[in-house]
């Protein structure tokens, strides 16, 4: 096992790099400006001079050459200077990717967003898993019952409508109507006592429930139908047999098998609470990772576009990594050495 | 002796209510301002976005600005230098500005020349990257003469002279904070550019890159009693239709900036009672750019090329022709691209020049009504006759027009209009969006700017800031035609070159009297209206909201809409 985590990570490396430089070129490639939202006011040889400050006359080997550099050695040493007071090398002059909309430095703003996308994202998806378990295994095991067309039904709606209606329905008939939450998440509100752990609950509860339901309904349909493809086994019968109670076949003997394709999935989908929900974020204006991803793209912010969307390669490689562990540690008939 | 207690007590109160309340600093608590365009820096100079200018404009001043009806008022100086007052030299070659004297930047230091002249050296270093520099523009020198004078020399003589310093485009930056910011570093100074030290009614206490911003009132602000806000939470990002709702409809904000809102939904959100829509018309003109060259892609290198000579060797197969470009105008119900797209935020323009008001010209009004008939005329009488189709030919040309313009909801319903309105006059129309950061940004490699102009129509707005229109009228002479070999970099994009309009210009720049000023850009703006040079739409407006229990709001087009923040409070 440890020889093949080893050997999946060697491998990992020049597929990062391969998929770095197809970001970079895309990006570079694409008919963007980053002086194009600037007013009208704004003439061309100054548009001409601010591009080239932020260094868009060099050549594309050149920049990608900087960027990598930049992002693989000056950043982590960034990291260890700033983080734990260690410095190798000149740490004052050294260049770090520098985002061309707020000329700071990119990961400073990543570092920024990513508790409140965990926070939104990440609770959504848990909440999403612990709602899709056992609406999955009910419905799994009482086919065709009121309680299972009523889950598919629900299912299917939170699936096929996007986040960004269900998102705006909340709003109306939450914020609007009945005012019982802001619609407007507030990121300066700081925890510090009971009456603002109840704003910050408040604020959490509209974008926390529409991605959540989104989530939920996602998994129930996979939990279900790896359930009903268990139920009909031959070692089900068997524990019947053996004369076990419903209740010790099902959440036992089902429920881990069953459990198997279920758990590498929501291994997968951990990337993408990093990547934030980034309408949901736009709609209720949370400052997480997706919204200052599209502000990025919207802006031709590239270093940021760049190294953001590195960054989620970096997670997908390694979470795939990771549901191939776990998937050869819950089934024992998977070995990989 | 109940009774005379208690109408003691009332009359103590009604007395106490009645009498002049001091308003005090901060006494009126957080006033909350929602812009769904999140800033991204608070230095003015690095970014020259609008919703940056706006955010930096409550910290950063300059010595003067303009007030809601576009007039100049002094800000941080005395006085408005003149010709009259001296201020201005009779050559009209440099201007000296007086600064208030006491002013103190929100540390507790004075505000000197110096800092202006730094201000300067800051934005013309060339490895700055400043986005300002084209109002520091023709400057030969900038000198502090003592610590409340400054003395901008410049280049050429200047009719008007009140580009630099002025407005929210050009405020003073403190020298002793950005002193170790200039050139190649400025990019590196995140501190100073997030938390810039200003003279204004805030200073920011928290800068979250494109989400939010904290301000706190200035402790040491000119004003003793302002501004009433203690605290100002600057919030960015979302839509611009759930900015609307929040301040109109839940009542969560107190501003919303620049509402581009569907207006049949912006006036429903309105009835709520809890908010009020404000607009303000500045100088922006929708407008439809003809192109007077071939854009055929079969041209290859001298697409959309001028090639000048005589009758302009390249012209446009049909464009060139006086009568359609003018039937095209005609045939337009620009009442309708109003009511439908823009509400309260647009007004039927004939003019490019249609503000401020001394300069709008009367004379070209026959475009306010739509006279379909004419314009059909026009084209009989041209020999574009109609074809199986109903679209017009003549001699194997159809009318058939590629028109071009950025991605916006409301900009494509507009193309849809004019499309039926032209069908009737027998043109057929293609219709095409590009997007905002492709249209409008500078790619030299990219087809599909609007400076290439690879289409027959384009169409987007334009404006000038400042009140004079000497710049903007001079974005139509010859020598500032798009083309290859300024790299599509001038702004004259329909190609259109009239010797004469240049002698126009030309004169303009020499001309100081308001008067003679007035008659020459109205001669320019007519000399391009009645050739059809550019097809003009809509005069638009900001429009932006506020919530009902702030007063003292004065929207603005010519300067920051929180220009006069600091007299804002609540009721």
């Amino acid at each position: 096992m440890i020889h093949y985590i080893f050997r999946r990570t060697l491998i990992a490396v020049p597929t990062l790099l391969v998929i770095s430089f197809i970001i970079f070129a895309i990006l570079d490639l694409a008919p963007n400006d980053p002086t194009g939202n600037l007013p009208m006011t704004v003439p061309p040889e100054v548009r001409a001079k601010i591009r080239s400050s932020l260094g868009l006359d060099e050549p594309m080997h050149i920049r990608f050459g900087l960027w990598l550099v930049q992002f693989f050695i000056n950043e982590p040493l960034n990291l260890m200077h700033e983080g734990f007071g260690i410095s190798i090398g000149d740490a004052e002059n050294r260049t770090r990717v520098i985002s061309w909309a707020t000329r700071s430095p990119v990961v400073d703003l990543i570092i920024q967003r990513t508790p409140q996308t965990l926070w939104v994202v990440g609770l959504s998806y848990l909440f999403g898993i612990l709602i899709a378990i056992p609406i999955g295994i009910v419905s799994a095991y009482r086919q065709y019952s009121w309680f299972d067309q009523v889950g598919t039904f629900v299912s299917m709606v939170g699936f096929s409508v996007p986040t960004f209606f269900t998102g705006i329905v909340a709003i109306i008939i939450f914020s609007v109507q009945l005012r019982w939450f802001p619609m407007i998440y507030d990121t300066t509100l700081v925890v510090d006592s009971w009456q603002n752990f109840v704003s910050q609950v408040k604020q959490m509860i509209m974008p926390v429930s529409v991605l959540s339901l989104y989530n939920a309904s996602q998994l129930s349909r996979f939990m279900r139908a790896s359930i009903l493809d268990n139920l009909n086994l031959d070692y089900v019968r068997t524990a019947r047999a053996k004369g076990r109670s419903e209740r010790v076949v099902l959440l036992i003997h089902v429920l881990r098998n069953s459990l198997i394709p279920v758990v590498t999935l929501i291994a997968l989908g951990i990337p993408t609470i990093f990547s934030g929900a980034i309408i949901t974020e736009q709609i209720f204006r949370v400052n997480g990772l997706g919204q200052l991803l599209i502000i990025a793209i919207e802006g031709a912010d590239i270093p940021l576009v760049q190294t953001l969307t590195f960054i989620f390669a970096v997670l997908i490689v390694f979470f795939n990594l990771i549901a191939d562990v776990v998937y050869g540690i819950l089934d024992p008939r998977i070995r990989y050495d | 002796m109940k009774y005379i207690i208690s109408t003691l007590l009332t009359l103590a109160l009604a007395v106490g209510i009645a009498s002049p309340v001091q308003a005090k600093r901060g006494s009126d608590g957080q006033l909350n301002l929602l812009y769904w365009q999140a800033p991204s820096t608070m230095n003015p100079n690095l970014s020259g976005g609008t919703k940056e200018l706006e955010a930096s404009s409550v910290v950063l001043e300059p010595l003067g600005r303009y007030d809601e009806n576009g007039n100049l008022l002094p800000w941080l100086a005395v006085e408005i230098p003149t010709v009259e007052n001296g201020g201005v030299a009779k050559d009209l070659t440099s201007i000296t500005w007086k600064i208030k004297k006491g002013i103190k930047w929100s540390d507790g230091s004075a505000l000197t020349a110096d800092d202006a002249v730094f201000t300067y050296e800051y934005c013309t270093n060339p490895d700055t990257g400043c986005t300002a520099t084209n109002y520091y523009k023709d400057i030969q020198s900038v000198k502090a003469l003592d610590s409340n004078t400054v003395k901008i020399t410049f280049t050429v003589a200047k009719p008007f002279p009140y580009a630099t310093f002025v407005g929210y485009n050009s405020p003073i930056l403190q020298k002793a904070q950005f002193d170790g910011c200039q050139g190649a570093k400025a990019q590196e100074c995140n501190e100073q550019n997030f938390y810039p030290i200003g003279t204004g009614p805030f200073k920011v206490v928290d800068f979250k890159p494109n989400d939010v911003i904290v301000f706190e009132a200035n402790p040491n602000y000119r004003d003793a009693s302002k501004p009433a806000f203690g605290k100002l939470v600057f919030k960015g990002g979302g839509d611009a239709t759930s900015a609307a709702r929040a301040v109109l409809e839940t009542g969560e904000m107190d501003y919303a900036w620049n509402l581009q809102v569907e207006p049949e939904i912006l006036s429903k959100m309105a009835q709520a009672g809890k908010g009020t829509v404000v607009s303000a018309f500045g100088t922006a003109v929708e407008r439809l750019m003809v192109n007077f060259t071939n854009p055929d892609p079969a041209l290859g290198e001298i697409r959309s090329e001028y090639i000048g000579g005589s009758n302009n060797r390249n012209a446009h197969p049909f464009l060139a022709e006086y009568n359609v470009r003018r039937a095209l105008s005609l045939a337009i119900d620009r009442q309708i691209l109003v009511d439908a797209g823009y509400g309260q935020a647009g007004k039927i323009s004939c003019n490019v020049l249609p503000a401020p008001a001394i300069y709008a010209s009367s004379a070209n009004d026959e475009c306010k009504t739509q006279n379909v008939a004419e314009a059909n005329n026009l084209l009989d009488a041209a020999g574009w006759k109609r074809g199986s189709d109903g679209i017009r030919e003549k001699d194997g040309i159809r009318l058939s027009i590629l028109y071009q313009t950025s991605t916006n909801s409301v900009r494509q319903a507009t193309q849809a209009f004019i499309k039926e309105m032209w069908k009737q006059i027998g043109v057929e129309t293609e219709l095409r969006n590009i997007s905002a950061s492709v249209f409008f940004g500078g790619d030299v490699g990219s087809p599909d700017t609007y400076q290439k102009f690879f289409a027959d129509i384009e169409m987007y707005t334009n404006t000038f800031s400042g009140t004079d229109p000497e710049t903007y009228m001079s974005n139509w002479t010859c020598k500032e035609m798009a083309q290859k070999r300024n790299k599509w970099g001038g702004n004259n994009m329909p190609r259109w070159c009239n010797p004469a309009y240049d002698a126009l210009s030309a004169k303009m720049a020499k001309t100081a009297a308001l008067k003679d000023r007035i008659s020459l850009a109205k001669e320019m703006n007519d000399m391009l209206m009645q050739d059809y040079a550019m097809i003009p739409l809509i005069h638009r407006g900001g429009v932006s909201a506020h919530s009902n229990t702030i007063s003292g709001v004065r929207m603005n087009e010519w300067d920051s809409e929180l220009w006069n923040i600091a007299d804002w409070t609540r009721k």
